[in-house]
């Protein structure tokens, strides 16, 4: 690891990476990820022309071309593109966060008791594990989101209910390592009650790897949303959301490519970002 | 102060899965030390893991005084876990690497005292100074102490519940030599200093002779020889403790001889150690011997008598193979 031939990329690490301790590709991925949630959050005071990020129409200037007025022309009733592919980064993001946390927090916590406990806990707890596991995810998404009213909140529901399995499994595996470390041992010497250590010891040294998943699933998060979106199953009219626009736009696409192209480029560039960050990440916490 | 309460097997047998590594094992450790010798994969570990009721016997009963371990109730199980502290070979593993020396000894603190955060921190220092480290030390995290530091602490974190009892498994084998010194003086002052009691699980004999009046000997998850450690360690009645005495280094002496003729697999029939037994016969392959008392101590082998009489080892009946003698 520290050969000497190794030295000299070292030294001309910026401060920056060296903090971070990531290549050069997360580290561009890291930004531009922070760029896009930069743009989420200012999307009202950004946006060209913020109404047209819900439910505005203007008949005259339906499917107009980019232009110095709409960079990213506009769409099918004349609402700016740029601003609804800004809007559409809160969307995108929000479902991503909320998916991520409530199939992480479920994931942890099912997956670090059955990692500590071992025995018929977790023989119960990974054999429904592997129930969800058994259905393809995007097929139960589907069917739960058909059962559901087509939302937002309905897209979160169906994907967390496929994604936490992958969690639960990550988790319990890390967490049977972590409860035969020493440190764990001697808690249970002390007499530390078994839930205070799953707290305290197993679960803060199995986190790791998790967050590491995390954020290589936040690409796959959005993919999932913008694919049931794009299926009619997700957000609806008029909620600016990148898999619905682009299935709006997609019959456009020979005569009018940029109402379906840049919400494509969106969806494509925040999976990327996500992806090379965690890759990096990944990668880091491996050394 | 906790009761001082005698730890001990009884005919233990412990076993991963299908697999026994601890046959039938009786011991007792109460005031003074206790050591338990053997190689690496011997099962001293596993049994220490039962003392410390981290494992359950497969059969026999782990008895902490008159009470049996398994039996024990919520109240019973807490005077225990008071009573009997461990401390492991490597800091770095006993200790959470999250967690800063301080928190770690705090926790063994609260774990059974309500106590205000004044005190915890005062008790924190005590402790660090009672082990011979700096009170600034209690900020740090395992990888920004040495070694030695960090057994240091593991140390102090066993004592903070003031047991009245210390299951040291291998406690300096992770360690430099000269740090290794230190931790044993460390160990004998304070079991010294607070009369506790000690099982010393190792493998260097030179470890036990200090800290130990008795010892038992382990081969292949059995006590082969058990008694007093002067009487065991100065003329062995088994050949497998006069091989590990003979194995041990001396500055200026003669080179270590090699334990046993090979390093064979314990003998599934018979005498678990005759594959590997200079002074091995016929017998010895077909009748596995029984624990008897010779000479002041308790030691399993048919040839007992002819290793205590320092005879050289007579050719035995399995004299072929791999571990033959070399012409």
């Amino acid at each position: 690891m520290t050969a000497p031939g190794a030295l000299a990329p070292q030294l001309r690490r910026t401060p920056l990476r060296r903090v971070a301790g990531l290549d050069r590709l997360a580290l561009a991925g890291g930004v531009l990820l922070a760029l896009i949630v930069l743009a989420a959050l200012l999307a009202p005071w950004i946006a060209p022309y913020p109404d047209d990020g819900g439910s505005a129409t203007h008949a005259l200037d339906a499917l107009l071309p980019p232009s110095g007025a709409h960079w990213f022309g506009t769409d099918q009733v004349g609402r700016d593109v740029l601003s609804r592919v800004l809007f559409g980064a809160r969307t995108s993001l929000f479902i991503a966060v909320a998916v991520l946390a409530v199939s992480g927090v479920v994931g942890v916590a099912l997956g670090v008791v059955a990692g500590y406990a071992g025995g018929w806990l977790q023989d119960v707890i990974m054999r429904v594990t592997d129930v969800f596991l058994a259905f393809p995810a995007l097929l139960l998404s589907l069917a739960l989101a058909v059962v559901l009213q087509p939302s937002v909140t309905t897209v979160i529901v169906a994907i967390a209910a496929t994604w936490w399995p992958w969690y639960a499994r990550l988790t319990a595996s890390v967490a049977a390592s972590v409860a035969t470390r020493g440190f764990v041992d001697s808690a249970r010497c002390l007499g530390v009650p078994a839930p205070l250590i799953v707290l305290r010891h197993v679960l803060p040294n199995s986190l790791t790897p998790v967050l590491v998943q995390l954020s290589l699933d936040g690409g796959g998060v959005i993919l999932t949303a913008a694919a049931l979106s794009y299926l009619g199953l997700g957000a609806h009219e008029p909620t600016p959301e990148w898999g619905l626009m682009v299935q709006q736009g997609q019959t456009l696409f020979t005569t009018d490519w940029w109402a379906v192209t840049f919400p494509g480029l969106a969806i494509v560039l925040t999976a990327f970002a996500f992806n090379v960050l965690g890759e990096g990440l990944r990668a880091r916490l491996a050394r | 102060m906790t009761s001082r309460e005698t730890l001990g097997t009884e005919g233990v047998t412990l076993a991963y899965g299908t697999t026994a590594v601890v046959h039938d094992v009786t011991l007792s450790v109460g005031e003074g030390g206790v050591g338990l010798i053997g190689e690496s994969g011997s099962g001293k570990t596993t049994l220490a893991r039962a003392l410390l009721g981290l494992l359950r016997p497969r059969s026999g009963t782990v008895r902490y005084g008159s009470r049996d371990l398994a039996s024990l109730g919520r109240k019973g199980r807490a005077e225990f876990r008071r009573a009997v502290q461990p401390v492991f070979q490597d800091g770095s593993e006993a200790l959470d690497p999250r967690m800063t020396a301080g928190a770690s000894i705090a926790e063994a603190l609260t774990t059974h005292h309500r106590m205000g955060r004044r005190e915890r921190h005062d008790r924190v220092a005590e402790l660090l100074g009672a082990v011979g480290l700096d009170p600034a030390l209690a900020a740090r995290r395992p990888h920004e102490m040495s070694g030695g530091q960090r057994q240091r602490v593991a140390i102090a974190r066993a004592l903070a519940v003031e047991p009245g009892m210390l299951v040291l498994d291998e406690p300096t084998s992770a360690l430099d030599v000269t740090v290794q010194a230190r931790i044993l003086d460390l160990l004998e002052r304070l079991t010294a200093e607070r009369g506790l009691g000690h099982l010393l699980i190792t493998h260097n004999l030179g470890v036990v002779g200090r800290l130990c009046g008795t010892s038992h000997v382990m081969f292949a998850g059995r006590v082969v020889e058990s008694g007093p450690t002067g009487t065991v360690l100065a003329r062995p009645a088994h050949p497998y403790t006069l091989a590990l005495r003979d194995a041990v280094p001396r500055l200026g002496g003669e080179p270590p001889r090699a334990s046993g003729r090979t390093e064979a697999a314990p003998a599934e029939t018979g005498c678990p150690f005759r594959l590997r037994c200079p002074y091995a016969v016929d017998r010895c392959r077909d009748e596995a011997p029984a624990p008897r008392d010779l000479d002041g101590r308790r030691v399993t082998c048919h040839r007992a008598e002819e290793v205590l009489s320092g005879l050289a080892p007579v050719a035995g009946g399995e004299r072929t193979g791999p571990g033959a003698p070399r012409q």
